[in-house]
């Protein structure tokens, strides 16, 4: 259970080398013991998480999941609750692919649909399943501003945040009633692994940062976030522009 | 009514969890609870009372949570004996009233009446009255308790059952449901106090009134003291100290009725509070208010809710905090922690969490209950809203309580870590021990036994 003050006991990240999602961690254990599960696959770099989280104070489990192969997913899920209640559980995994390459290559742009969405929605669903049986829990999905308007820079990863952003936005509808919460943070550019040597957005990010504003969404149960805050006018806005003048826009 | 999905918290309305709720005709029904038992699942089963708890001690995320309070039979009053024989589900509040004429006091009665005899049992409840007449445990003959073999066993403080008996008194509803009790109540002619009232000018006053052998001359005793003011106020209190009224003490026109009770209630607070009202400025005039009310007089006729319970004029007041809810930090450290003690309450005082439902008091000896929380030494209890920091805060304190060989109170508790927990209760696996005999298979469990991780 996350206990009066916020604070969770447990922390599963689906995507368990996150950047967002170690720096979640660490945040969490600022603020005492966190049991934490990692699920990735079996690498050196999952292995560093592991001892970068255990020296933060954190007793780490791992858990083999490949976001690829949707058949394990249930399994993987299941597996990461089999150790006690899971408080919170963060869908950090996704891939930003070659853009210009994912529009054309057939192989480049079902590998991106995949990852970021089709197992986005697979592990949602066997979340939700096990969130019912333990009848607590909070769940947080990494969407992005990409998903809110689609740009020609970057519509294929865009479209595919788009996906999982509405399939969770609707999940917090649905998991309203057994009282678990859902929250769908959108941060802009944050500058990680997965963008480095890109030139950095407007209003860009760090994965500590990102972390905050997960962790008081998380505290005062809002379902939706962006990360910084400010990027929720911008988009407002931005979504309003006619395409002419968007398409012309340095973006 | 029967089987529900509900949403269920604590007093404090912080971390609430979904439950099964089980109530009316299948708690009255001993075999249907203890089908209910039997089949709860992989998620257990715990029984509730009225949920003043202020944590999550009575509920029971994802599994099944029976609520007690249809089981609310009173069998027996023995005006001869003073042992009154009810169903776990029957209020004090209810016991008090139905006892009274009878001449009976409630033995140990906390900060509400609105408990049931399961909870005071499960949680071994205290009272003003604490180092005169210890808690709730003391003051049970006998108990009927329903273990996870659907057998219902009795239970008493002396003989083959000990053992069992005291790891349900402040067990928590984890060892099995308590379906009844015999308890021996207080001989009373009056319903009323004789109360001092004084107010302390500092903290050090405060101390000195519960150390100079004052405090043995009276039944009951506690005070209010102020948490906010930072400087020489800090730590100034409201005393009330007082006894039960002997008829000869009542005036005439009290006399005529002297055992009657009534307790009214001025208003429900509507739950319309924004989040945030609790805060420095608020609290600091209610406080001065409280405190500058109070005076020094002697040998004053009080009933039970100016004496006892003052809250009880506002219903629902928790609803006074917002929807974020508060947090209630309680803990008791040894008396000869003075110093450390007041370095505690000084910095309270300074950490910008404000305060303002402060209880202190003194305790008395403890009993043989291992997770029973009072043991000879310093009371103190405060009240925070919910605001950033405040687990940092928390922790903070933790470590002090600890390093003092104190601990805190399974009733309040909603955030402390397991380790923390172990370490303040050494007894804790003499109960574990005891429980797990009697529920190997851990078919007891709540929200709380999952984070303190109390349970197989």
């Amino acid at each position: 259970m996350i206990d009066a003050v916020g604070h969770p006991s447990s922390l599963l990240l689906l995507g368990g080398t996150s950047e967002i999602g170690l720096a979640t961690a660490e945040r969490y254990l600022a603020g005492g013991p966190v049991r934490v599960v990692l699920a990735g696959r079996q690498s050196l770099r999952l292995a560093d998480a592991a001892a970068r989280l255990t020296r933060a104070g954190a007793t780490v489990e791992t858990v083999e999941f490949d976001a690829r192969d949707a058949a394990v997913h249930t399994e993987a899920v299941r597996k990461a609750f089999a150790g006690g209640d899971i408080d919170i559980a963060l869908v950090a995994f996704g891939v930003l692919g070659d853009q210009e390459k994912a529009w054309q290559d057939i192989d480049a742009a079902v590998e991106l649909a995949e990852v970021n969405y089709v197992a986005a929605v697979s592990v949602g669903v066997a979340l939700a399943t096990e969130f019912r049986r333990q009848g607590h829990g909070h769940l947080v999905a990494l969407s992005s501003v990409a998903a809110e308007r689609a740009r020609r820079s970057n519509f294929v990863y865009g479209s595919t945040k788009a996906g999982l952003d509405a399939f969770y936005t609707g999940l917090t509808e649905a998991l309203r009633g057994d009282g678990i919460g859902v929250t769908v943070v959108r941060p802009g550019f944050v500058h990680t692994k997965m963008t480095e040597g890109l030139d950095a957005a407007p209003l860009s990010t760090t994965p500590e940062a990102v972390a905050e504003v997960i962790v008081s969404s998380v505290r005062n149960r809002r379902e939706q976030a962006w990360a910084p805050a400010p990027l929720r006018f911008v988009m407002s806005a931005l979504r309003h522009v006619p395409r002419p003048i968007f398409r012309r826009l340095p973006l | 009514m029967s089987r529900t999905q509900k949403t269920l918290a604590g007093w404090a309305r912080t971390a609430p969890s979904r439950a099964t709720v089980l109530s009316g005709d299948e708690v009255v029904s001993t075999d249907r609870l203890a089908e209910a038992v039997a089949t709860a699942g992989g998620r257990g089963v715990i029984a509730r009372g009225l949920g003043r708890s202020y944590g999550d001690t009575a509920q029971n995320a994802g599994g099944l949570v029976l609520d007690m309070t249809a089981r609310d039979r009173i069998h027996a009053v023995d005006a001869a004996t003073g042992l009154v024989d009810l169903d776990a589900g029957v209020s004090l509040d209810r016991l008090m009233r139905v006892a009274l004429p009878f001449g009976l006091w409630v033995p140990v009665l906390p900060g509400t009446r609105q408990v049931t005899i399961g909870g005071a049992i499960a949680n071994d409840i205290h009272g003003k009255n604490h180092h005169s007449n210890g808690s709730f445990g003391d003051h049970v003959v006998s108990m009927d308790l329903l273990l996870a073999s659907g057998e219902v066993r009795r239970l008493e403080p002396e003989g083959p059952e000990a053992e069992l008996f005291w790891a349900t008194v402040g067990g928590i509803g984890l060892t099995g449901v308590i379906l009844r009790a015999t308890i021996r109540m207080t001989p009373t002619e009056t319903a009323y106090f004789v109360a001092d009232t004084e107010r302390t000018a500092d903290l050090d006053e405060t101390i000195e009134r519960f150390s100079d052998g004052s405090d043995e001359a009276y039944d009951y005793s506690s005070a209010w003291f102020d948490s906010i003011s930072t400087g020489a106020g800090l730590g100034r209190a409201a005393l009330g100290r007082g006894s039960l009224a002997r008829l000869d003490e009542l005036p005439a026109t009290l006399r005529r009725d002297p055992l009657k009770f009534d307790a009214p209630t001025l208003l429900d607070l509507p739950d319309v509070f924004p989040n945030g009202l609790a805060n420095k400025l608020t609290f600091s005039a209610i406080g001065e208010l409280y405190y500058r009310k109070t005076k020094n007089k002697r040998g004053q006729i009080q009933n039970l809710t100016a004496f006892y319970h003052p809250l009880d004029l506002f219903g629902d007041w928790n609803r006074a905090y917002g929807s974020k809810g508060f947090l209630q930090y309680q803990f008791i450290v040894p008396l000869d922690a003075e110093a450390e003690f007041r370095a505690i309450i000084r910095d309270i005082a300074e950490s910008g969490h404000v305060s303002f439902l402060n209880v202190f008091k003194k305790f008395g000896e403890g009993n043989r209950a291992p997770l029973s929380f009072p043991m000879p030494g310093w009371n103190i209890c405060v009240d925070f809203p919910i605001v950033e920091g405040l687990g940092e805060f928390c922790r903070s304190l933790d470590e002090r309580v600890l390093a003092m060989g104190g601990r805190l109170y399974t009733a309040k508790d909603s955030r402390t870590d397991h380790d923390t927990f172990a370490a303040m209760y050494p007894r804790l696996d003499e109960w574990r021990k005891v429980r797990d005999a009697a529920d190997p298979d851990g078919v007891f469990a709540s929200d709380m036994s999952r984070r303190l991780r109390l349970t197989p």
